[in-house]
């Protein structure tokens, strides 16, 4: 049990308990809260398996845009302080019920699989995932990030299309 | 790190998902939702690292995956907002049980 | 024979007709498909001469017997290699024979409908009608397969349906319409199962393979059919009594006869093609065509023979006692099919013996022409009077001269005076009869008397009696168009009965020395005469003779009023017994049970619609939940189940 195994364990506990916290707050401030610390817990967990490049874009991204935007978005269309209602029983108990089956189920699937674990050194080079996001050879990535920029591009039309406030008929 | 299996990062990431799915099923405020969409989106994105490093650490694959879901993640988060913001508009209300005109 | 081809053109032609006047006539033609009917109608009766000509004159003798031609036949539909249904044209003597005819009366009541007619709003429905009808009567006669003959024979009776229910506003003409095709097709059932039966012993439906077949005594075939027995007859007996019962169905014999008074509620002129000339002939034809199969069985011919009798015997009682015109020519119709069934029934095959046969269809020939004058005419004074009742009329003769002759002309042949044609096709039937069964001489003999009664009784009642009462004449006699048909038919009344029918039409195509034996002819003469002159002392002038004779009748006269309420007794079976008890659970069944399991079936699934459509509930959740739900089931399936 060396030490990085603790530290795994405990970045897991983090994790999964702000995510619980994220999904069952009756405040929805404490919801945003515990999404932003899980999203945090999961860098966390990227720095812990040494890809540090996702991890900072995690973080950038995540916690730094949409978070934010999620909090942005709280402000405008409520009252952020009061309590949220709850839901129905029957409808508790059966998500519940879903989830724990699912779980198990998956749990169980997983550990009877072997995998065949290579213990190669994993080198992520910033350097060398730009140079393999823009080549055209084998394991080159330009395509699908030609297609994510336009999908980007389409995103931010239609946002500003959707959420435009159109201008009111009276003069 | 090479001492915890891949299983146990696998479970860690099956338990998000489905505290994910927990939200999306129980919550009744449009925002939250997105939020459990974000957990499952990252419990994921944990999956992909996890086999590119146990797996095939001489290819990037997983690392790609994961970034093009943040990316794709993101755009949507901001289209999911835009479209709340509109329905608040027409409905007042962000409680997806106000917002049933698709009833038969 | 290819040069024979141009046949095919005269049942075609007036299809054409009824095609093109059917789709068009009503927007386009209007008047013009009178003319357009009668053009074709011309075309056709001068092929067909042209066909007698070429076949009795030319052809068709072969060392003095005529043979039968088959100068078309294409295969339809095969069931075996020995069986199946053809389409064919079959000449032999009674086909060109009636082909002359039916074309031949068709042209007149075509010419005559034009003036007739004029004004009706639906001119051209009745024109295409009429070429249907003369299409189908054409298609029967040359018909070569029996099956082909039971084709037209269907066709015949649905064009005689919509004639007789032209006028379809009147419930009258409706229920006369329906009653025809519902007694003529409930006959057809007979017909079709004697039509398997035969072909199924024989193993062939051409008539010819069907001749040959049974009525060579050593064929493997005709052992079979005499030697099977059900209930105590032959199989052959009752396969040729079936097709009998269809011909008697639509030859109006007794007990099937009731639709023909009936169906005088259809315009005149249909009455004078189909229901006097053509179509009713048509059982008469069926049972000529298959006559040498007839002859080999003695209880077939003896059913033919005496139903003949009593239909004509009935008939022409009932006739003396009815006051409608047409219902009374109606009677006399069925009286004088009667005269040309026992002629077919008295005759045997071959020789000296086949006279019945060649009087039946000599008889059928003349009948043709006197009988459609006789409702031309009618239709010429119901014209001009407006009604059909003899109370109406009277006195007519100096209105209308040239309807008065021929109508004298007409009723002088049916009486059976010479030299007018009447007489030698009677002469025929009655010397056939003497020579087989004195029983059946005596009654026939006795209702040609009765025959020349009450058709004079007639004759006086329209055109002597009282002083005419019509208001105005204000249309005359009629058009040219009505006299003209009137003088043709006139004149083939007087001269047919020259034409030396033995020569051409025998039982089996030889040729058949007749002559006039003076010495016989004067009982059936002398008897015609007292008719006359027993209905010139009651009806000539108004007087109270004809109501004392009723009165003293009794109840005999009431009964034959009344049509000897055979009319009231199938009622009586129909409303009381077949419509409750058959009727009405049938109804019951079909509308609780069978409209019950569909409502039922319908009701289930509207319910579950229903229920499902609960699932569209348009909460987002729910449908996330349904989603998971069926990720779930599939994963299960697809992982422990499917592997």
């Amino acid at each position: 049990m060396s030490a990085s195994t603790i530290i795994f364990y405990i970045i897991s506990a983090f994790i999964l308990i702000a995510g619980a916290v994220a999904v069952t707050a009756r405040k929805i401030f404490r919801a945003a809260i515990g999404l932003l610390f899980s999203l945090v817990g999961i860098a966390g967990l990227y720095f812990w398996m040494e890809v540090n490049f996702i991890a900072a874009v995690q973080i950038i991204v995540y916690v730094g845009g949409i978070v934010v935007l999620i909090i942005f978005s709280i402000f405008l269309t409520q009252k952020s302080g009061e309590e949220m209602p709850k839901p129905i029983k029957s409808r508790k108990i059966f998500s519940i019920l879903a989830v724990v089956l699912g779980f198990a189920f998956t749990c169980s699937l997983i550990s009877l699989q072997t995998f065949k674990v290579n213990t190669n050194a994993f080198n992520v080079e910033v350097a060398e995932i730009g140079n393999q996001m823009l080549s055209t050879t084998e394991h080159g990535f330009v395509l699908p990030f030609e297609a994510v920029s336009i999908l980007l591009l389409a995103a931010m039309i239609g946002c500003i299309v959707i959420a435009i406030k159109s201008k009111p008929e009276t003069k | 790190m090479n001492e915890v299996p891949v299983t146990h990062i696998l479970f860690v990431s099956t338990a998000l998902f489905f505290t994910g799915m927990y939200g999306l099923f129980t919550r009744r405020n449009m925002i939250t939702m997105l939020m459990a969409v974000e957990l499952i989106l990252n419990s994921v994105n944990i999956n992909f690292v996890a086999f590119n490093k146990y797996l095939y650490p001489d290819k990037l694959d997983g690392v790609f995956f994961t970034i093009f879901i943040i990316t794709i993640a993101a755009a949507e988060a901001a289209v999911a907002i835009a479209i709340i913001i509109n329905l608040y508009r027409s409905h007042h209300s962000i409680d997806v049980e106000d917002a049933g005109e698709l009833k038969f | 024979m290819n040069h024979y081809s141009y046949i095919a053109l005269i049942p075609l032609l007036p299809l054409a007709t009824f095609v093109i006047l059917g789709l068009f006539g009503r927007k386009y033609f209007k008047t013009f498909s009178g003319t357009l009917g009668t053009l074709s109608l011309l075309a056709s009766a001068v092929l067909s001469l042209v066909t007698a000509y070429q076949y009795f004159l030319v052809d068709g003798p072969v060392n003095g017997i005529y043979q039968k031609i088959i100068p078309l036949q294409y295969t339809w539909l095969q069931f075996s290699p020995n069986v199946s249904i053809d389409l064919g044209i079959l000449l032999d003597p009674i086909s060109v024979m009636m082909l002359v005819v039916v074309s031949f009366v068709s042209l007149m009541v075509h010419i005559f409908s034009l003036g007739y007619m004029k004004g009706e709003e639906r001119f051209a429905t009745y024109y295409a009608f009429l070429s249907l009808f003369t299409f189908s009567m054409l298609g029967l006669v040359i018909s070569t397969n029996i099956f082909q003959i039971y084709m037209f024979w269907e066709l015949v009776g649905v064009s005689s349906f919509l004639l007789i229910g032209f006028y379809f506003e009147k419930p009258s003409a409706v229920a006369a319409s329906k009653k025809a095709f519902i007694v003529t097709r409930f006959a057809d059932l007979g017909f079709l199962i004697g039509i398997l039966i035969l072909s199924f012993h024989a193993q062939t439906l051409d008539f010819n393979t069907l001749i040959t077949k049974l009525t060579t005594v050593q064929s493997p075939e005709f052992i079979s059919i005499t030697s099977t027995s059900f209930l105590g007859m032959s199989v052959l007996t009752w396969g040729l009594t079936l097709v009998f019962i269809g011909g008697a169905g639509k030859s109006a014999m007794f007990p099937l006869h009731i639709w023909l008074p009936d169906a005088m509620e259809g315009p005149t002129p249909v009455s004078a093609l189909i229901h006097a000339a053509t179509m009713v002939v048509a059982g008469v034809y069926l049972v000529a065509r298959l006559f040498p199969v007839f002859s080999m069985d003695a209880i077939a011919l003896n059913i033919v023979t005496y139903v003949g009798l009593v239909s004509a015997l009935i008939a022409a009682v009932i006739a003396c006692t009815q006051t409608d015109i047409k219902r009374v020519l109606a009677y006399s119709t069925m009286s004088q099919i009667g005269y040309m069934m026992f002629a077919l029934g008295v005759a045997r095959q071959g020789g000296e013996e086949g006279l019945g046969y060649m009087g039946s269809m000599f008889h059928l020939f003349t009948h043709a022409f006197f009988k459609s004058l006789l409702f031309l005419g009618a239709g010429a004074v119901i014209h001009m009077v407006h009604s059909n009742d003899m109370k109406d009329m009277g006195g007519l003769r100096k209105l209308m001269p040239i309807t008065h002759i021929s109508f004298l002309i007409a009723c002088l042949a049916i009486s059976g005076i010479p030299p007018f044609a009447g007489f030698f096709s009677k002469e025929e039937i009655l010397l056939a009869s003497f020579n087989a069964n004195k029983l059946v001489y005596g009654v026939a003999l006795f209702t040609s008397g009765l025959t020349a009664f009450y058709m004079f009784r007639l004759y006086f009642n329209i055109f002597w009696s009282k002083a005419a009462h019509v208001h105005e004449p204000h249309h005359g006699e009629g058009t040219w168009s009505m006299k003209l048909p009137l003088i043709i038919l006139a004149v083939m009344a007087v001269i047919a009965g020259f034409i030396p029918f033995a020569h051409f039409v025998t039982s089996d195509g030889a040729l058949l020395e007749t002559h006039i034996n003076y010495l016989f002819s004067v009982a059936p003469v002398l008897l015609a005469v007292a008719g006359i002159g027993l209905a010139t002392v009651l009806y000539k002038s108004q007087n109270g003779k004809p109501d004392a004779v009723a009165v003293g009748l009794g109840g005999f006269y009431k009964a034959a009023y009344h049509k000897f309420y055979i009319d009231d007794l199938y009622l009586f079976i129909t409303k009381k017994v077949i419509f409750n008890l058959i009727g009405r659970p049938a109804a019951w069944f079909d509308k609780n049970i069978v409209d019950g399991t569909m409502n039922l079936m319908a009701s289930l699934t509207a319910k579950l619609s229903v229920a499902i459509k609960g699932l569209q509930s348009g909460k987002v959740q729910n449908y996330i939940l349904y989603f998971f739900g069926g990720i779930a089931v599939l994963a299960v399936l697809f992982i422990y189940i499917w592997k």
